[in-house]
């Protein structure tokens, strides 16, 4: 049986490759075995995760609240041929995804032990930090493509600080990683340090979907089905932008970069032009607001595009990237999860040379500074 | 329409697949109960291996609760969005107007009359005892 990796490449493929490399701003590496964490993790903590687990709101160890699309909702062809679980396998990883997608850099988004979720702070701020140290250990040092996040659950404020200044020494993560679902909406000023702090340092803030912190994923409560679920990460993130801008986070931190990944762009229009018209009736109300909400979006936030929208008519595709702007966008592949796009064939409407110079390279290089 | 012999029938064993290089395209042939159906190797969505797909039945729900499976392993889900294909003619359920994958017509014949006609195999030894796959294109 000829395997995905080796099957031989359109000669269209090849064109529309070699013109450009790939930044992917969502690339998930997996831990192989909880025990490869060993040797970051404190024993006692270790002694923690063998005999307690990790928390979580469901009825069984290991499973998720939701039965998902496909194991562990990763792509059928992505399971290592060596074992483990999809993303475990750096040479496979390069084979299936690096490589034949000539990604230039890869920006490493850690999900394993619903790393943001844990409701032991302590417990979750010492799992972040073997996870910070794995990440270069066994990815970013083993391939210069590999880029690492600083992550840092921010509902223990001190825990996440010194994590940053810990990793910000060591001077090699591009980014901090924050949850999108933690005990308040992410504007609130006990936050603030994290965000004072990053701006400081010069590292976008990351925000990558999922994770649950003990909230209902939507607005109405917990949902029913998996796609329900799914389709929340939406409106998580635009509640996320709303406590953002609202709450003044862009405004009191004007050099801070906010980055909201892998949940789509398709809402961002709709939010921003509510956020605005609201803006007018309500200034009053938000006095420390000095312009109008989607200028600090225009300004301070970018979105990866995975997964990305799809019209039925390529045309309304074609008004969304204009209306949030090329110069927001970045591209992202979810690799190795189930509902992956692929750079050659995920956009159903042509990009003109600039913006695909932006949302495949150039806005990512900038933003990270690569 | 070309002919080519791609495989004996025993090399695909039921309920797998295997995919042959012709003519420059990757296509995909499944043995499912006992038939042979062939498509192109990837999903017009964005480009999955359809080899590495799930074969799965066909699930109708008349009402909320209430499931039937028919047509079992005839329906490939691609490995990547779960798009769901028809096996035997490679048409999608979801939007079947837009959206197919391109599929080809099988022949199983056996040896002794491939012997017999212009059609020999030249890569694969002749067992009269054998049934040959066939793909025309």
């Amino acid at each position: 049986m000829s395997d995905v990796i080796d099957r031989p490449i359109l000669a269209e493929e090849e064109a529309a490759r070699s013109r450009l490399r790939i930044i992917d701003c969502d690339v998930h590496p997996s831990i192989h075995a909880h025990s490869d964490l060993d040797q970051f993790l404190p024993k006692r903590w270790q002694q923690h995760l063998r005999t307690y687990g990790s928390h979580l709101r469901t009825p069984y160890i290991g499973t998720t609240p939701y039965p998902r699309s496909s194991p562990l909702i990763a792509r059928r062809d992505a399971w290592p041929p060596t074992g483990g679980p999809p993303g475990s396998d750096l040479d496979f990883m390069r084979k299936q995804h690096l490589d034949p997608l000539d990604v230039e850099y890869g920006i490493l988004q850690v999900l394993d032990l619903f790393i943001f979720s844990q409701q032991n702070l302590e417990f979750g701020a010492a799992i972040q930090r073997a996870i910070n140290d794995w990440q270069l250990a066994f990815w970013s040092d083993r391939d210069p493509r590999l880029k690492a996040s600083i992550l840092a659950g921010q509902d223990d404020t001190q825990f996440a600080i010194a994590e940053i200044e810990r990793c910000a020494k060591i001077g090699r993560y591009v980014q901090i990683n924050v949850c999108p679902r933690a005990n308040e909406p992410l504007g609130r000023r006990r936050y603030w340090p994290i965000y004072a702090r990053a701006q400081e340092l010069g590292l976008p803030l990351g925000i990558h979907v999922g994770g649950y912190g003990g909230h209902a994923p939507t607005g109405g409560g917990w949902p029913s089905y998996y796609v329900e679920e799914h389709q929340s990460n939406a409106h998580t993130m635009a509640a996320q932008l709303t406590s953002l801008v609202l709450e003044g986070v862009p405004e009191r931190f004007p050099d801070l970069k906010i980055v909201f990944i892998e949940g789509g762009f398709g809402w961002i229009p709709s939010a921003t032009w509510r956020m605005d018209r609201h803006f007018e009736a309500f200034r009053s109300e938000v006095p420390h607001l000095k312009r109008r909400p989607s200028e600090y979006v225009k300004e301070h936030f970018w979105f990866t595009t995975q997964p990305i929208d799809e019209p039925d008519e390529a045309k309304h595709l074609r008004s969304l990237i204009e209306w949030v702007g090329a110069d927001r966008l970045l591209f992202s592949s979810d690799y190795p999860h189930w509902d992956f796009d692929d750079p050659r064939f995920a956009f159903k409407t042509p990009l003109s040379e600039t913006e695909r110079r932006k949302i495949f390279n150039g806005n990512a290089r900038a933003l990270y500074k690569l | 329409m070309a002919r080519h012999i791609v495989a004996r029938t025993s090399d695909i064993p039921p309920g797998g697949n295997k995919v042959f290089g012709v003519e420059g395209r990757d296509i995909v042939v499944f043995h499912v109960n006992g038939e042979f159906f062939a498509l192109l190797n990837r999903c017009p969505h964005e480009g999955a291996p359809l080899e590495k797909a799930a074969c799965v039945a066909r699930l109708t729900s008349p009402e909320p609760g209430v499931y039937q499976r028919s047509r079992v392993g005839e329906l490939l889900r691609c490995p990547w969005h779960g798009w769901e294909f028809d096996m035997r003619n490679g048409q999608s359920y979801f939007d079947p107007k837009r959206v197919k994958v391109r599929s080809y017509p099988v022949a199983i014949e056996n040896g002794e009359a491939l012997q017999k006609g212009p059609y020999v195999a030249e890569t694969f030894p002749v067992l009269v005892e054998d049934s040959y796959v066939i793909i025309e294109t």
